[in-house]
């Protein structure tokens, strides 16, 4: 190790020190471990969206060679306890979840039984020689239908089809307000079933070690510290028992973010068998059986002056949860209230979610998880509301923005807001996107009678999840750093990155802050017997929480190695500075490197009175708030007249995330999370049809962009750090998808303005979109 | 169980195997290389794309007997001499990769295509790849990091 570095790092756009395993095929996925005398995991699922399970028939698998067992839930659910959710929902009625169904199915994938065999093609054999009898009992797939009285019941145990009633009233009084009202403007809108779709699906292997009695999972999972935490109160294993490491992780967007039944159930084997288990989750049981996202109906009333003053917001919702509570499932619902409010000031909020089980896959936190929905709805009635009262649409949001004074600004949602400089965004995606020239190219375009539309998104969402007591298992962050005897740094931390690159950025922190090279730095993560605590990577949590737990580890450090430098130095503590990796003290020649500090602390013979040996410390984070990182999306598009197909012809985004560590880290969160906005508004949607049967069922029926689909992005940023965590990020995994979603939407009802189109539901397929040109067109003939 | 014998990055794979053995399977469990990944099993995805006689091919499409007597190049095979092949490098430099999964069949597609096409505009780089989905990357930087490789005097080659 050099004693100075080539700092800072911070703010670079450096490439990523995980890529080179990734790119030479090197790295080591679940599916990709070996063990010896593994027995291969696969499931019978339902084809049925509810029935009874009538009679299940083993004989014919057990006979085949190379099937080590076949077991049902009869064998299994005493031993793993139930699915968790750990949403704080009062009043929640949730149905009990056990790996394994019982009597009943409950959705097409629900797992019936499994079969463990020698080779994972003779375990799929087994699975097809078991034979279940079902009987097909009411299915209920329309939660508008299943909140009605007296229809059939997802869980006829529970006596209702409603999980719960949230309500939330903020601000000042919502009556006074739609009293006071000039009009109220309300509009219905649907926001789709979305499936996450990782590329590589889930996998677990599970070794138990029966002389320590421990059990070592590997998962394909964005929380292996919530697994440790949750698991042992299924399946009967101490928690200082239980190993949880997720391995390299191929993609999450909230669909590892849980729980799953699989999870316990490949433990409980592999204890039960004294022999490792591996599963692997095919595509169409990824599509079925792992948490879908979105998935609202929502109607809402905005109460309005002629002048456009927002007075006030009512929203409800009816939100569909599919048949189980998997982790979050009625917690994210919840989400949307928080900041459906937006970027603006409105004063009076009423918000009512009904959570509904029906017969499909749970609903969870996918990519955004409840804020997309709120920005959505906020951004498409903006834009409502400035058409019926003849104002610009910007016009209208910038009139409503808190000035960056104003910050910390109290929400009527019951939020605060950490810092923003909404105005700065905007005025730089206008600038960015030639917003004149576009008005001038939209008005060419329509004058030649083409259908060519500019949408506007100012977002603002919430990351770094989160303050401990709005969390359910705690919100706080914790991280280690050591300086080994050579000198060189391990750090290592609670998140658990799957494609996030903190192996890079969190390393960028570090050797800024002991002014090392970066090269000397190593980024351990997602092995809770090398990261003994964490909360693990989701609502875009990682470098904001991750990175602060390390900055305390290093300043402790520091303020440690000041003690063993002065001793060293001969001059007293006050006096020793610390600067570029370098400890010295003013009239003293000789200053000491962090190797050097190292190698003394660590071998111990000349140590000042009362100093604990080595340089290594640890520390847990916990925020003040969360943070609210914001922005503008402005998006053009043309719609083909004849085919209803969209073009993206100019895609604008200006994010400001507060500080940047990794500028081309923060460019890929934002065009990922862009892409699932595309998918959303112009392709997905995860359809059930009217018997509960899935039919996106694949990457063939489940429609996501290609690398065709996707326009050339213009990027820009604003930065207002966040005053809430000492590194001033804000966070951006999810941005994206926030801000994205209602630009694109926007743009394509700008388009069909001239038709006279108000709204259309996503997603705005050619055919939703022929269509209402075909009406539209015939109505103004 | 039927004989089969594949060259695989240049080495000899003489095995004994079942019928219904998928490629990509044998590359991952016969031959120890689990750099190609399984993403579908439908050949939509593309995680699981290698070179088979110097065309890219899904290998969870093919059954390993009918790649009897073939030359495969997996992403293992790419780098020589310890560099890495430029494809690898432009994905290295422009960020080309989040969770990696979709990347070494990304990368097979995108040497496929500067084999065929040494300079390839970005709409023709996007059609090349229009057989890979990934999810984290938007694609953009995947355009670019192919884009980066193109012009390279070994960008197409692959033993």
């Amino acid at each position: 190790m050099t004693d100075h570095a080539n700092t800072p790092y911070i703010g670079r756009s450096l490439k990523r020190v995980e890529d080179p395993r990734l790119i030479k095929g090197q790295a080591t996925y679940t599916d990709d471990l070996r063990l010896p005398g593994l027995l291969h995991v696969c499931f019978v699922r339902s084809p049925h969206a509810h029935a009874r399970v009538a009679r299940i028939d083993t004989s014919a698998a057990r006979a085949i060679p190379g099937v080590v067992a076949v077991l049902t839930g009869a064998d299994v659910n005493e031993h793993c306890g139930v699915v968790p959710c750990a949403a704080e929902i009062p009043d929640l009625k949730a149905p009990r979840h056990t790996v394994l169904a019982g009597e009943r199915v409950y959705f097409v994938g629900h797992p019936v039984a499994v079969a463990l065999a020698t080779d994972p093609y003779i375990a799929r054999d087994a699975v097809d020689a078991i034979e279940v009898d079902y009987d097909p009992l009411p299915v209920v797939v329309d939660p508008q239908e299943a909140v009605k009285p007296g229809t059939s019941l997802t869980h006829p145990n529970l006596g209702t089809n409603i999980a719960y009633t949230h309500r939330v009233a903020g601000g000042s009084d919502i009556d006074a307000a739609f009293r006071r009202a000039d009009r109220v403007v309300t509009a219905r809108m649907v926001h789709q079933r979305l499936t996450p779709m990782p590329i590589e699906a889930r996998a677990v292997v599970a070794s138990y070690h029966e002389g320590e009695g421990t059990l070592t999972i590997w998962t394909s999972t964005q929380v292996p510290h919530l697994l440790r935490t949750l698991l042992p109160g299924m399946i009967a294993i101490a928690e200082n028992k239980l190993r949880i490491i997720s391995p390299e992780v191929g993609g999450g967007f909230g669909a590892k973010l849980n729980v799953y039944a699989e999870e316990a159930l490949c433990g409980h084997l592999a204890m039960r068998l004294r022999a490792p288990v591996k599963w692997i989750e095919s595509r169409r049981e990824n599509a079925a059986a792992t948490i879908h996202g979105r998935d609202q109906i929502g109607e809402y009333e905005v109460a309005v002056k002629n002048d456009g003053t927002i007075l006030g917001l009512k929203a409800r919702s009816i939100a569909d949860l599919g048949s189980y509570c998997q982790l979050l499932t009625p917690a994210v619902p919840t989400l949307t209230g928080l900041v459906l409010s937006g970027c603006y000031r409105i004063p009076a909020i009423a918000i009512e979610v009904v959570g509904v089980y029906t017969h499909k896959m749970a609903t969870d936190a996918y990519r955004g998880a409840g804020r997309p929905e709120a920005t959505y709805l906020i951004e498409r009635l903006m834009d409502i509301i400035a058409r019926e009262l003849g104002i610009d649409r910007v016009d209208l949001r910038s009139r409503h923005f808190p000035a960056p004074s104003e910050f910390p600004f109290q929400t009527a949602c019951g939020v605060t807001y950490d810092s923003g400089n909404y105005a700065g965004a905007l005025a730089k995606a206008r600038q960015l996107a030639g917003w004149d020239q576009l008005m001038a190219e939209r008005a060419a375009a329509r004058a030649s009678g083409r259908l060519f539309g500019v949408g506007v998104s100012t977002y603002v969402e919430i990351c770094a999840m989160g303050p401990s007591k709005a969390m359910p298992a705690g919100g706080w962050e914790w991280g280690c750093v050591r300086i080994e005897i050579s000198g060189k740094v391990t750090a290592i931390t609670g998140v658990s990155p799957h494609g996030q690159g903190q192996e890079t950025s969190l390393a960028q922190i570090v050797a800024d802050r002991l002014g090392v090279r970066i090269e000397d730095v190593v980024v351990l993560h997602g092995d809770t017997a090398v990261a003994h605590y964490g909360r693990d990577t989701y609502g875009s949590r990682g470098t904001a929480l991750g990175g602060s737990a390390l900055v305390m580890s290093v300043d402790k450090i520091v303020a440690k190695a000041k003690g063993l430098a002065a001793h060293l130095l001969g001059a007293s503590a006050d006096r020793v500075v610390f600067a570029g990796g370098r400890f010295s003290a003013p009239g003293v020649e000789r200053w000491l490197s962090w190797a050097e500090l190292a190698g003394e602390a660590f071998v111990a013979k000349n140590l000042p009175p009362g100093f604990e040996p080595g340089l290594e410390a640890s520390s847990f984070f916990e925020p003040e708030n969360f943070t609210y990182p914001f922005g503008t999306h402005i998006v053009a598009v043309e719609v083909d007249r004849d085919t209803g197909k969209v073009t993206i012809e100019k895609y604008v985004a200006v994010d400001d995330c507060g500080t940047q560590i990794n500028p081309l880290l923060i460019e890929g969160q934002v065009q990922g999370g862009i892409a699932h906005s595309i998918g959303q508004v112009l392709f997905e949607q995860t359809i059930y049809d009217e018997n509960g049967q899935l039919l996106t069922g694949e990457f063939m029926d489940y429609a996501m962009p290609r690398a065709g689909d996707i326009p050339e992005y213009v990027l820009g940023s604003t930065v207002t750090p966040s005053p809430v965590n000492p590194l001033g990020v804000k966070g951006v995994g999810e941005a994206g998808t926030i801000g994205s979603t209602p630009a694109i939407a926007n743009a394509v009802i700008d388009a069909l303005e001239p038709l006279g189109v108000r709204h259309l539901d996503l997603p705005l397929t050619p055919e939703r979109l022929w269509r209402a040109i075909q009406q539209h067109t015939a109505a103004t003939v | 169980m039927i004989p089969i014998r594949l060259r695989v990055n240049g080495s000899e794979y003489r095995r004994d195997i079942e019928p219904r053995l998928l490629l990509v399977h044998f590359l991952r469990d016969a031959c120890g290389l689990t750099g190609t990944h399984v993403g579908c099993e439908t050949g939509i995805c593309g995680a699981c794309t290698v070179l088979v006689d110097g065309s890219a091919v899904k290998a969870c499409t093919l059954l390993a007997v009918q790649a009897d007597g073939a030359d495969v190049t997996t992403i293992e095979g790419l780098a020589s001499d310890g560099h890495l092949h430029p494809v690898q490098e432009g994905f290295w430099e422009r960020h080309g990769l989040q969770c990696g999964y979709c990347t070494p069949g990304m990368i097979m597609s995108g040497v496929q295509l500067l084999s065929r096409n040494p300079n390839p505009t970005r709409p023709e780089i996007a059609e090349a790849i229009r057989g890979n989905l990934c999810r984290c990357t938007g694609y953009s930087h995947i355009i670019d990091a192919i884009e980066h490789a193109a012009g390279h005097p070994a960008a197409g080659g692959a033993r």
